[in-house]
């Protein structure tokens, strides 16, 4: 098991440092694009590397790689060009408001998602089963911004409930981050319950339930004490990895409803070319993406016995 | 040409046959069959755009016409027009002309890389394999939207970037499952008598091997077209993706949400269409599926 986690652990700062060397390499070969984005575009040739140099980004590349990844160690990522802020300054509070929008599409996704995929996979083939696994399959068919498209229509045009933008220019406000919520929470959590469907029906089709009715024991503690302890294992993994996915949806539906988060600060930057926002930005997100990927595999391991002694 | 031609004149039509009974199969499942129905709706559309009489695409007449509204050459407007005056009707159908032809050409060029990648892993192992994973892990440890984003962001906004982008994000998939299936494939007694004729390594990765591994990639292609159709579209929606003005879905809604309550109607149709076509690929790999798990 030591081992196991150790090689993980290995293998996740490999990935890191490779991506670390691309995203520099990138950066490389887009100075003087960098330059011009800075400067304005009726900026010369000289001008631009008058530019480079005085920031100091004609210095030889390997001194530089290794200052940066020293300052990122440090938590320091850098100057943002378009802000004209440290990137520091701006990712915190852009990261805080991502996981705050998280915080929420969690708690409500795992209890609704879980609920509704063991109800489904209780019984499989029955009606209770068809409706909740068709509505799953629609839920994940709509591309974010699509759905996002129709919520809107629905809350804010016809309706009036909600606002349409989620800016939050006058501080906090929790109508506005309703529909972004939502969003995200009909999309990964109508995965979540296919998956969780998926598992739970397995389990129920396996000997020992058969078992467990068979000798009458009551149907109410045949599911909460034999079926879900084993047909939870497979959803774990699978919320563990809509962390990775998150951070995908999180852009368009920041974007669909201009809520200041990280998505929106990547995508403006990558827009502009401001190259330590996106280098930040990028860091952040492949760190999160593989933590959730080493936590997935080791809650697994735990949750399932079978896989820690092989 | 061939000095046997009655076994190549019998070839071909078997082959033909062979890939109708396999779309034929999909009768048995109802869900699967409302899926290919839909998604042939939409390749009809995008085929007939041109046939279709609609108004032209481009073409500015009065703005935000409301659905069903008058044209001013007497003409209807079904769904209405956007904020300069474009219809919208013809603007969706036109959409899905250009979303899928450059899906298309995504998926063959990201397939044609990660069939490659996954037969010479699969089959070489050792050092190739290592090296081809360890390339195809690192690039999937990116989320795929900020991969996406990367890219084009660093190679500008273009066709032929969305699919250098669309390469790179889902060729690593189509890598691992070429990869689990060769390697399960290359253990067989044909390989072996292939290798004992003498044949080429690439004429039985390519021909001996490559053709047994196709049945999971039928039902995967239709999941990842359908991802495809929403990455260039999302793209688009970004800003990030085929550039304006010719019609395209996600370039649409963008437009659209900036316009508020009146512009309802301009970013319903496309989010409708998309989703539409996205459903039926995802209820038609349901289908094949179930097939493929039944057999």
């Amino acid at each position: 098991m030591l081992i196991f986690i150790a090689r993980r652990l290995g293998q996740m700062l490999l990935i890191m440092i490779v991506v670390t060397i691309i995203l520099f390499t990138i950066f490389e070969f887009n100075k003087m694009n960098v330059a011009g984005q800075v400067l304005g575009p009726y900026t010369t040739e000289e001008q631009r590397q008058l530019w480079l140099e005085q920031q100091g980004y004609m210095e030889p590349a390997v001194g530089r790689y290794f200052e940066w990844v020293w300052g990122v160690l440090q938590g320091d990522f850098g100057y943002s060009h378009q802000l004209r802020v440290p990137v520091n300054e701006v990712l915190w509070d852009r990261l805080r408001m991502t996981a705050i929008l998280g915080f929420w599409l969690f708690a409500l996704m795992i209890p609704l998602a879980l609920l509704f995929g063991v109800l489904s996979g209780i019984k499989e083939g029955s009606l209770r089963d068809r409706v909740i696994s068709i509505g799953a399959v629609g839920t994940t068919s709509v591309p974010e911004f699509a759905s996002a498209t129709f919520l809107t229509a629905i809350f804010v045009f016809w309706l009036g409930w909600l606002p349409g933008t989620s800016g939050m220019y006058d501080g906090w406000d929790t109508r506005q981050i309703i529909l972004p919520v939502l969003v995200l929470l009909l999309y990964g959590g109508g995965y979540v319950v296919r998956m969780t469907r998926a598992s739970m029906a397995e389990v129920m089709n396996s000997q020992y339930i058969r078992t467990a009715i068979l000798k009458g024991l009551p149907y109410r503690k045949v599911i909460l004490k034999h079926a879900l302890r084993n047909a939870l294992i497979a959803p774990f993994t699978v919320i563990m990895l809509q962390l990775n996915y998150l951070l995908s949806g999180v852009i368009v539906v920041e974007v669909f409803f201009a809520y200041r988060g990280f998505g929106t600060l990547l995508l403006d930057a990558a827009l502009f070319g401001d190259i330590f926002v996106i280098q930040a930005c990028t860091l952040v997100a492949v760190f999160v993406a593989v933590l959730s990927y080493f936590l997935s595999d080791i809650g697994y391991m735990f949750l399932n016995p079978r896989i820690r002694v092989s | 040409m061939s000095d046997n031609p009655t076994a190549t004149a019998s070839a071909r039509p078997s082959r033909i046959m062979g890939f109708l009974r396999s779309i034929a199969l999909l009768r048995e499942s109802w869900f699967g069959m409302i899926g290919a129905a839909i998604v042939l709706f939409w390749v009809l559309m995008a085929i007939l755009a041109p046939l279709l009489p609609l108004y032209d695409p481009l073409d500015a007449s009065v703005r935000l016409v409301p659905p069903g509204g008058e044209a001013f050459d007497g003409g209807t407007h079904w769904l209405g027009t956007d904020n300069r005056g474009r219809d919208v009707l013809s603007r969706v159908i036109w959409g899905s002309q250009r979303v899928m032809v450059w899906a298309m050409l995504a998926i063959l060029c990201a397939y044609a890389v990660g069939i490659t990648m996954g037969v010479l892993a699969g089959y070489l192992g050792g050092l190739v394999d290592d090296v081809v994973s360890f390339f195809a892990n690192i690039l999937l440890s990116f989320p795929v939207l900020v991969l996406y984003v990367l890219i084009i962001a660093f190679l500008g906004a273009s066709g032929v970037n969305i699919v250098i982008a669309v390469t790179f994000t889902t060729a690593p998939i189509v890598m691992r499952i070429v990869r689990g299936l060769i390697m399960d494939l290359r253990t067989r007694d044909y390989v072996a008598a292939a290798q004992t004729r003498g044949e080429s390594s690439l004429y039985i990765m390519f021909v001996e091997l490559l053709p047994n591994a196709r049945g999971p990639l039928i039902v995967d292609v239709c999941l990842r077209f359908g991802y495809t159709v929403v990455a260039i579209a999302t793209l688009s929606f970004l800003g990030l993706g085929l550039p304006p003005p010719e019609p395209d879905w996600g370039m649409m809604i963008n437009e659209a949400v900036e316009l508020g309550a009146h512009a309802g109607h301009v970013m319903l149709a496309p989010a409708a269409a998309l989703s539409s076509l996205i459903l039926g690929f995802n209820m038609m790999a349901d289908g094949l599926r179930e097939i493929s798990l039944r057999d």
